[in-house]
């Protein structure tokens, strides 16, 4: 399937945001623009329990290719990575920002993203803080709030598909091999 | 780019397939295949673990049974879909990943005998108990509600008798008890009713019939909406001991119904579809709107002809004034309720079952078989055959007498269709 551009079904399933609110935070523009640009990726809240989402999230998004940096309070590996307490912690450029903490936390995470010059901060299912968000935009930080890292990628990778879930991609052009040009 | 939504007639073209890069075939292609080669074996023990999205075997998914799915998804407004070897095996599938031994579904009484006997007697084997009630009378279902009540059931358009299945309290109800509303949406099909725009939680499919719409090929669909919280249903909440203590809904959210359904039930049960079958039923999804425009208007003309003939007593089919659920139909199926109904023979007492013996025989155009939905127009009598397994009492519960002839009406011109009724009403009646 690829990244490139096509239409969408856009009936915005399984989300609490408006149409409005889906634009502004949700924008297709920006999930692909991240998930193209963004190699490093700092997940707040991964755990060490295979069983947990973040750790699907992250083992995925690793073997897909991208750098991913634990970010929580227990120190150690995972996934083969060192974890680090904070955000200003981490000792390398960060690209993406993605969250599996409570609401009541992004506002603070922001704060960090900007202090460490993230390119942009998402926040996962169900994890909603519109003022923090707007700040974070303020900042000149990219926003997707409510989504899943793993399934947009999936949705755009052909991952989801394969899976029997609604992408709600519809296109009559042919997929690119990669690297191939329009 | 701009979002759009397309119609349904666009999705029911294109939706879950994207030409592919290496050949652009226009078709989606028959992924003839068992399995798949792993790219390594870190990638085919994340694809076990379902750390990663792909394909293992053709029992849990294959690349064209996928298209099918996802289509399916699209024309329900669904988060996503399974497919598997027959609307039966869809039911059983959904009530198999959602209910414990121990625990009850409430289900409508205007139900194909197939199902009837599963919810009645096979969930008996596994300590799963069916109350039935009639599907108009919603302090019925309320009063059926018992504290292990795990979801209710229902045709949208009841077989035979075309009863029409009231939606909206039914999902309000099934809401406020925090338990699900399935749905079988097979003689309505998504164009002509989609269950989980009016609440409903999982929709399920006999794509056999109106999906498929030739009568060549078997497969069932399971379609959810993906915004229940099944935190309180232990078999989708709790640790899963075949997926190391994987806590589906925790791990997966609105896709974790689906998921359950397709790693564990699907892949234990093994009722899997053939990638043969999925292509023929996504032939069928590509020509389902025109096709269902057609069986509706020449049902409704089948039906009005008949409700007017001397040797027809009663016709039971929603798009006519007269039915009991007329304005349900109107309101939840204003294309139409669907193509299949039933009526009743004007018989002389005693002679009820020989004079639609007569009637049958006398037919030219309309198969004699036991199925529906097919291009063709279909007849059978369903005292004696697909409701034949039901007790006297279970088929008076179902509206069902002797006297009773079910149609599916297809897309043959309708006036031949009617010459057919009139010169075998003419025959049964000598």
């Amino acid at each position: 399937m690829g990244l490139e551009p096509s239409a969408s079904c856009g009936i915005g399933l399984n989300t609490a945001l408006t149409p409005e609110q889906r634009e502004r935070y949700q924008n297709e523009d920006v999930i692909r623009g991240l998930l193209t640009s963004c190699r490093t990726i700092a997940i707040v809240g991964l755990s060490s329990d295979p069983q947990k989402a973040s750790y699907f999230v992250a083992s995925y998004l690793q073997y897909a290719g991208y750098r991913i940096i634990p970010v929580t309070p227990r120190s150690g590996e995972i996934l083969g990575c060192p974890s680090y307490p904070t955000l200003a912690a981490v000792p390398e450029k960060i690209d993406l920002v993605d969250v599996f903490r409570p609401a009541g936390e992004v506002s603070g995470l922001v704060d960090q993203a900007v202090a460490v010059g993230a390119k942009a901060i998402w926040t996962q299912l169900r994890i909603v803080d519109f003022a923090a968000a707007d700040k974070a935009l303020a900042a000149g930080l990219k926003v997707v709030m409510d989504k899943c890292v793993k399934m947009e990628h999936g949705r755009y990778h052909g991952g989801l598909h394969s899976a029997g879930m609604n992408t709600e991609i519809l296109s009559a052009r042919r997929s690119r091999l990669p690297g191939e040009k329009e | 780019m701009s979002e759009r939504k397309f119609g349904f007639e666009t999705r029911s073209l294109h939706a879950g397939h994207i030409p592919d890069a290496e050949t652009g075939a226009r078709a989606v292609p028959i992924y003839q295949t068992t399995s798949y080669v792993f790219r390594d074996p870190r990638d085919a023990a994340q694809l076990f673990e379902l750390k990663q999205y792909g394909n293992i075997y053709t029992r849990i998914s294959n690349p064209t049974t996928a298209v099918f799915e996802e289509r399916v998804a699209s024309l329900e407004n669904a988060t996503g879909a399974v497919a598997v070897a027959s609307g039966m095996a869809a039911q059983f599938a959904v009530f198999m990943t959602l209910l414990s031994p121990g625990d009850e579904i409430v289900a409508s009484s205007h139900l194909y005998g197939g199902t009837m006997v599963q919810l009645a007697h096979t969930l008996k084997k596994l300590s799963i108990q069916a109350r039935f009630v009639e599907p108009g009378d919603l302090s019925a279902w309320e009063a059926a509600i018992t504290p292990r009540t795990r979801a209710l059931y229902g045709e949208i358009i009841g077989n035979p008798g075309g009863s029409i299945l009231d939606l909206e309290p039914l999902s309000r109800l099934a809401k406020s008890r925090g338990i699900p509303l399935i749905v079988d949406g097979t003689f309505a099909t998504p164009y002509l009713c989609r269950p989980l725009d009016w609440g409903a939680t999982i929709v399920v499919h006999s794509a056999t019939k109106f999906i498929g719409g030739h009568g060549t090929s078997l497969g069932g669909v399971v379609a959810e909406s993906g915004n229940f919280n099944y935190s309180g249903f232990p078999s989708i909440a709790d640790p899963s001991p075949s997926y190391h203590g994987l806590r589906f809904f925790d791990t997966f959210g609105h896709y974790a119904f689906l998921m359950k359904l397709r790693a564990e039930t699907v892949r234990d049960t093994g009722a899997c579809i053939s990638p043969a079958n999925s292509f023929q039923l996504i032939q069928g999804l590509e020509t389902l709107s025109v096709r269902m425009e057609k069986h509706t208007s020449n049902a409704l003309a089948v039906a009005r002809h008949l409700s007017e003939h001397p040797k027809v007593a009663r016709v039971r089919y929603a798009g006519l004034p007269d039915h009991p659920d007329h304005e349900r139909a109107k309101k939840y199926l204003p294309k139409g309720p669907g193509a299949v109904f039933a009526f009743d023979l004007k018989t002389r007492p005693g002679e009820e079952r020989s004079t639609g013996e007569k009637f049958i025989k006398a037919l030219q155009l309309f198969s004699h078989l036991a199925n529906v939905g097919d291009a063709r127009s279909l007849v059978i009598h369903p005292a004696s055959t697909t409701h034949q397994q039901l007790s006297d009492d279970e088929l008076k519960q179902s509206g069902i007498g002797p006297e009773m002839i079910r149609l599916s009406i297809g897309l043959e011109n309708v006036e031949d269709l009617l010459w057919d009724l009139n010169q075998a009403l003419h025959a049964a009646s000598v």
